[in-house]
């Protein structure tokens, strides 16, 4: 501050930066206060409070909506199922997707057809997907019914199933979301220099040898902003489970999404519900905050 | 400077006279799930707007999710509708405390309050005050396909008890066939039982006292009895495989495929399982039977109490005057007697059962005419949270995750919660 000339407003109205400033930065802060600032400060209100959503919101019951919330045994299943998502994202989503990347980066026609097959579902909606998926996992009309009676086997209800049901969400997801992670990492793998790579080979480097000793290691910037992305993606998780197991069976299959959706809006609890948000925000901007300090931003510096 | 007078005052006289007559009646309402329900709305509308030049009544649907969700800040805004649909219950009483609904006591004749019948009217007041107009009600019963029954040998007749019905189950699956269907992925249906044992076992008086935490509220012996009669049913393992993942519309197309015996539903069973079955045929006719829901020995409730719903519409703070005079049109002797003909619902104007045209919803519309009581779905009651919670039991009772006694403390911490 001390180093700026006095008259540095005259200097930025003179070279117009004022005028920049004045005209653009307010549409900017009003939508962003309007949209992002305020609601995320009225939840966090709002969870103070009992609140069905009709007339004024006077119930405040303190910090109880928290309280409660620590203590529901549902939560702590939505909160593992979230959690099982990320390491299911980082430990099989994206190695599945570097290798596929790896065998298909090449320009060629072969590669793009194949690139586009994986690529395919991730184009999908996720709630076609999710009914799509409950279609197959059927086990009265889909696919899985006539895999079962062209082997002659007793039905299989995937979905009806505790142990089963989640796994068959963590498929799908893995399934939808691993062209995404690809696309990226083929992006990354094209953009290495051919001279590194042909380097590699004049010094009798063997494949798996240029993988790991040269490929990877040029590419590590993208695998973590994949694995960015996969953290927060995980998170947000609703638009699959809803179609399909709602939640269920026996309220077993939530993400913390959804169980906001079903037990804040749906049931409109709303001051509940905006507790289970902010839970929800806190783990969202830490996850990430942490994830980009410890991890992105620790290679920049070095 | 005449002519222009003139003009002018002609402008303003047909700017009153418009404003005066062009009024338009706004109705909020959940999608019909038969095409014939938003065809009958349409055509009473045409029939109430011919007879009442300028006035306009327009129909909103959402669907039962969004209409749920949305009416809350609707309700709130300026832009409300002037009536909306209902289920009554908790939700509405919520409505009525909230003060977003219009007190139409005074504008219901007795006259017309005795066209009605009173389980009707019953739903639409609160704290002595009428809200709204009800249209139709829906009841529960044990619906049965009598080429399974007989085929195991069964006389769903006979069954009078909890106990018998149980040994009926017990027939029927050793005869190789599934005994129930039922659609557990929404909780509901599942729901179902566990409400009507409540129901027999603590009575609706019992229910009404329960929710305000008289007895230990939900959680008194007589609700743990109830989980714990259901508990003796699904152990039996008396349903479809898979029925966790099985929806209701999937449910009632099972049952209406013959994949198994019994399907405890409202009496909207009857056109759903045909249209929902793979045929397209369902059940015939004469082969679909149903019965009251079983008697449970030791129990407080009346054995003839029915359950299940009773709908209609509320009318809003600030409505126009007109609602409650389209209400009363909506609900006249002959738009009941033509919605029974299209076998839409059960009506609830007395003396039009019997343009019911299926012998089956005819006999549910007759058992609710002679209950004593008619105890509206719990969930529905009770309001979202401890509904949900009560659907939620009723859930993990089937899946055997809780025991009688556990499930009815989950239901009252909901409740203490509320």
């Amino acid at each position: 501050m001390t180093q700026r000339p006095p008259h540095s407003i005259t200097r930025m109205w003179r070279d117009g930066k004022l005028t920049t400033i004045v005209l653009f930065l307010p549409p900017a802060v009003v939508l962003f206060t309007v949209f992002v600032i305020w609601p995320i400060l009225d939840a966090a209100h709002l969870s103070f409070f009992k609140w069905s959503g009709y007339g004024a919101v006077t119930n405040f019951v303190g910090v109880k909506n928290y309280s409660v919330l620590v203590a529901n045994p549902i939560f702590h299943q939505s909160l593992l199922n979230s959690i099982k998502l990320i390491l299911a994202s980082i430990f099989l989503q994206i190695p599945l997707a570097l290798a596929l990347a790896l065998l298909i980066y090449r320009k060629t026609s072969v590669n793009t057809a194949f690139r586009l097959i994986f690529f395919a579902p991730y184009i999908l909606a996720e709630i076609a997907t999710g009914l799509i998926w409950s279609f197959v996992f059927d086990g009265d009309y889909g696919i899985t019914a006539q895999a079962t009676a062209a082997l002659g086997t007793d039905p299989i209800y995937v979905l009806a199933d505790k142990h089963f049901a989640f796994l068959a969400i963590i498929t799908v997801i893995v399934w939808k979301y691993f062209g995404y992670h690809m696309m990226i990492f083929i992006a990354a793998l094209q953009a290495v220099s051919t001279d590194l790579l042909e380097a590699a080979e004049i010094d009798g480097a063997r494949t798996w040898q240029t993988i790991i000793y040269v490929k990877l290691p040029l590419i590590m910037h993208a695998v973590k902003l994949s694995i960015f992305f996969a953290i927060v993606g995980a998170l947000q998780v609703f638009d699959i489970i809803i179609p399909m197991t709602n939640g269920g069976p026996s309220n077993s299959t939530h993400s913390i999404v959804s169980y906001l959706y079903t037990f804040g809006l749906a049931q409109l609890n709303v001051g509940y519900g905006s507790a289970v948000g902010v839970v929800l925000f806190v783990l969202c901007i830490t996850s990430a905050f942490s994830y980009k300090r410890l991890v992105m931003d620790g290679r920049a510096r070095r | 400077m005449k002519p222009m007078l003139s003009c002018a005052a002609l402008a303003l006289v047909s700017l009153l006279a418009t404003s005066a007559f062009a009024e338009t009646v706004k109705i909020l309402s959940i999608e019909p799930n038969v095409t014939s329900g938003r065809e009958f709305y349409a055509d009473a509308a045409k029939a109430f707007e011919a007879a009442n030049p300028g006035v306009t009544i327009q129909f909103d649907y959402l669907d039962d999710t969004s209409f749920k969700s949305k009416l809350p800040t609707l309700l709130q805004s300026s832009t409300r509708p002037d009536a909306f649909y209902t289920w009554t219950g908790g939700v509405f009483h919520e409505q009525a405390d909230a003060g977003v609904l219009k007190d139409i006591s005074g504008e219901l004749d007795s006259e017309f309050k005795a066209t009605l019948a009173p389980i009707g009217l019953d739903a639409m007041t609160y704290k002595g005050k009428t809200y709204g107009v009800p249209m139709y009600a829906a009841s529960v019963t044990l619906w049965y396909n009598k080429d399974l029954t007989d085929k195991a040998g069964v006389d769903p007749a006979k069954i009078k008890t909890w106990d018998d019905f149980l040994s009926a189950v017990k027939v029927i699956k050793a005869a190789g066939i599934t005994p129930i269907i039922v659609g557990g992925k929404g909780k509901w249906p599942l729901a179902f039982y566990y409400g009507y044992l409540i129901t027999r076992i603590v009575g609706t008086d019992g229910i009404v006292a329960a929710n305000t935490g008289v007895g230990g509220g939900f959680a008194s012996d007589n609700f743990v009895r109830a989980g714990a009669e259901f508990k003796r049913l699904t152990d039996l393992q008396p349903f479809q495989s898979g029925f966790m993942d099985t929806d209701n519309n999937k449910a009632l197309g099972l049952f209406g495929d013959g994949k198994g015996a019994f399907e405890l539903m409202g009496n909207f069973i009857v056109g759903t399982q045909r249209k929902n079955s793979t045929s397209g045929q369902g059940i015939a006719p004469d082969k679909l039977g149903f019965i009251p829901f079983p008697a449970v020995a030791g129990g407080r409730g009346n054995a003839a109490d029915t359950f299940g719903g009773v709908n209609g519409w509320l009318v809003t703070k600030n409505a126009s005057p007109l609602t409650v005079k389209w209400l009363k049109f909506l609900v006249n002797k002959e738009n009941q007697e033509k919605s029974a003909s299209l076998g839409l619902w059960l009506p609830i104007v007395k003396g039009t059962q019997s343009a019911i045209p299926d012998p089956g919803i005819r006999g549910v519309a007759e058992l609710l005419t002679q209950a004593p009581h008619h105890q509206l779905y719990l969930d529905q009651a009770f309001g979202a949270s401890v509904g949900s919670a009560l659907n939620d039991a009723a859930a993990e009772l089937a899946t055997g995750d809780v025991d009688a006694k556990s499930a009815a403390a989950k239901v009252e911490d909901a409740r203490q919660l509320r």
